[in-house]
């Protein structure tokens, strides 16, 4: 992990998200899935996103914003700078044969990054409104469900290598339905590398760091 | 000399940081496995986070089996910090232990149900247990902490630990259930620099044994500062979160501000808060204990 003070290149409004980029540097983009720790401006603790896009010498992160930290994040301006550690964590594992993307809501993050690495494999992306669809521009050519409609009800009959992201429960319906899924969860954290015990999870019927073991878990 | 705070830095996971520290002090171990509470487990504040982890640890077993031959490799100055529910429970764990430099009574954990017995029985039992030193870590939520500092003193407590966490609550903004799985946690970052300073102040002026101060470090100044009001070693939490490379940082920083103020080291300055008690404390600096893993560059 390296930890480096970046300059914001970009802050695009995506539905009720914002994208923000930052310039590289010396940072290494890492593996679809992996995260980086985001100072908040003004705030006690930095914040987890995942890679969204990694075009060349720039870093971007979708963000929704849910809470004080967040919302000062999708506030930063062009030229601010915020210190930005990473990569961390494990990201999906690439070596998969037929390959499916799911995604829901803010949980379609690390899917654009890890699309380009597996060569625009199918999508499927469930959001809460239309509003919120329009983070679907970002996987162009996925196939996108709103609610009431869920994103396992698009699940094809075929078996996929899915790799999924989004909110517990789809996570949880995608364990059940597709036990050797990747799936990329969330938790709160206060450090992202394994110092404070915060964002414990259970893995196995133990509670394990979430930044350590994953965040991208094999459902079964 | 700069620590970290307990529970505050994993230096298996993260050996670098460890490294960057005079030494390393161990999440709480207590006679058990603990899984801890269940999550969610931390929390930020406007001026801090909050914090329930409850001890998560694999036990005296497993750590003295495992952990232990790990941490020992990477060749660091060890403090192992020991927890528990009754005063035989911390004695066990201290007559297990050798060949560390420290051990830290963890008196005052907020997170968990079962209430202790008083410091002194613990350090009195710890006492009998071990010959190693003896850190007691003290809660800063009592009226009076200097009698608590004085009592665990003449039970034979080689340090004292300055301070543990502050028992607060967050409530979600939307739902305005709390934030914490486990409703309160402990309560740290910048917000308890005042508090831990006062404590540290208090402390220094009621006991001749060494004090590691710590609560909402964020600059060599803070540092400084605690210095000042008496501590002889620094720790560091809620900052390594957000910046691992913190302690570099701030031990640059305490260089420079104590030069800034004409002193030949950090540590001369301790005391320096206490003007009718700067000769007493510096009295005592003759016959204090030695901290363990202090590095000889910073020692007073």
């Amino acid at each position: 992990m390296r930890r480096e003070r970046r300059s914001v290149t970009g802050s695009e409004q995506v539905g009720p998200y914002t994208l923000l980029r930052v310039d590289r540097g010396g940072l290494d983009p890492g593996l679809p899935g992996q995260f980086f720790m985001l100072e908040a401006p003004g705030r006690v603790l930095p914040r987890p996103m995942s890679v969204c896009v990694a075009a060349a010498g720039e870093l971007g992160f979708l963000i929704d914003p849910v809470g004080p930290g967040t919302r000062a994040l999708c506030a930063l301006g062009l030229g601010e700078r915020l210190h930005v550690l990473g990569p961390l964590g494990n990201g999906f594992d690439l070596e998969v044969e037929r390959p499916l993307l799911v995604g829901g809501g803010i949980g379609i993050a690390p899917l654009p990054y890890l699309s380009r690495r597996l060569a625009r494999p199918p999508a499927i992306l469930g959001f809460r409104s239309e509003w919120h669809a329009e983070a679907a521009a970002l996987l162009p050519g996925a196939e996108v469900c709103i609610e009431p409609a869920y994103v396992t009800g698009l699940l094809p009959e075929e078996p996929r290598d899915v790799l999924a992201c989004g909110p517990e429960p789809m996570l949880a319906a995608l364990q059940a339905l597709v036990p050797d899924a990747q799936l990329a969860w969330e938790a709160p954290m206060a450090c992202g590398y394994g110092a404070c015990h915060g964002c414990a999870v259970e893995i196995g019927g133990e509670l394990k760091r979430l930044c350590l073991e994953g965040p991208v878990l094999r459902a079964a | 000399m700069l620590l970290n705070a307990s529970g505050c830095l994993d230096a298996l996971a993260a050996p670098d940081v460890a490294r960057s520290l005079d030494a390393f002090v161990t999440k709480t171990i207590t006679p058990e496995p603990r899984q801890g509470n269940p999550p969610v487990r931390i929390a930020e504040t406007d001026a801090g986070m909050l914090n329930a982890i409850g001890l998560a640890n694999p036990g005296r077993r497993a750590f003295l089996a495992e952990t232990l031959p790990r941490l020992r490799a990477l060749g660091l100055p060890l403090w192992i910090s020991v927890g528990g529910f009754s005063a035989s429970d911390y004695a066990e764990t201290c007559a297990s232990l050798e060949d560390v430099d420290a051990i830290e009574l963890n008196l005052s954990c907020p997170n968990v149900d079962e209430a202790p017995e008083s410091a002194a029985a613990i350090v009195a039992a710890c006492r009998a247990a071990t010959e190693l030193p003896l850190y007691a870590k003290l809660s800063p939520a009592s009226w009076d902490i200097a009698e608590a500092a004085r009592a665990v003193e003449s039970a034979g407590a080689d340090g004292l630990s300055l301070v543990n966490t502050l028992r607060g609550l967050a409530l979600d903004e939307r739902t305005l259930r709390p934030k914490l799985a486990r409703g309160a946690g402990g309560y740290s970052g910048p917000a308890l620099k005042p508090v831990a300073l006062a404590a540290v102040y208090a402390c220094a002026a009621a006991v001749g044994i060494p004090i590691v101060g710590m609560g909402g470090v964020r600059t060599g100044l803070d540092a400084l500062e605690l210095i000042a009001a008496g501590a002889s070693a620094v720790a560091l939490g809620t900052v390594l979160f957000a910046e691992p490379a913190a302690p570099a940082r701030i031990r640059a920083e305490l260089a420079a501000e104590a030069a800034a103020r004409g002193l030949a080291d950090p540590l001369a300055g301790r005391g320096l808060a206490h003007s009718s008690l700067q000769t007493s404390v510096s009295k005592r600096d003759n016959r204090q204990r030695k901290v363990p893993g202090n590095k000889p560059k910073v020692t007073a």
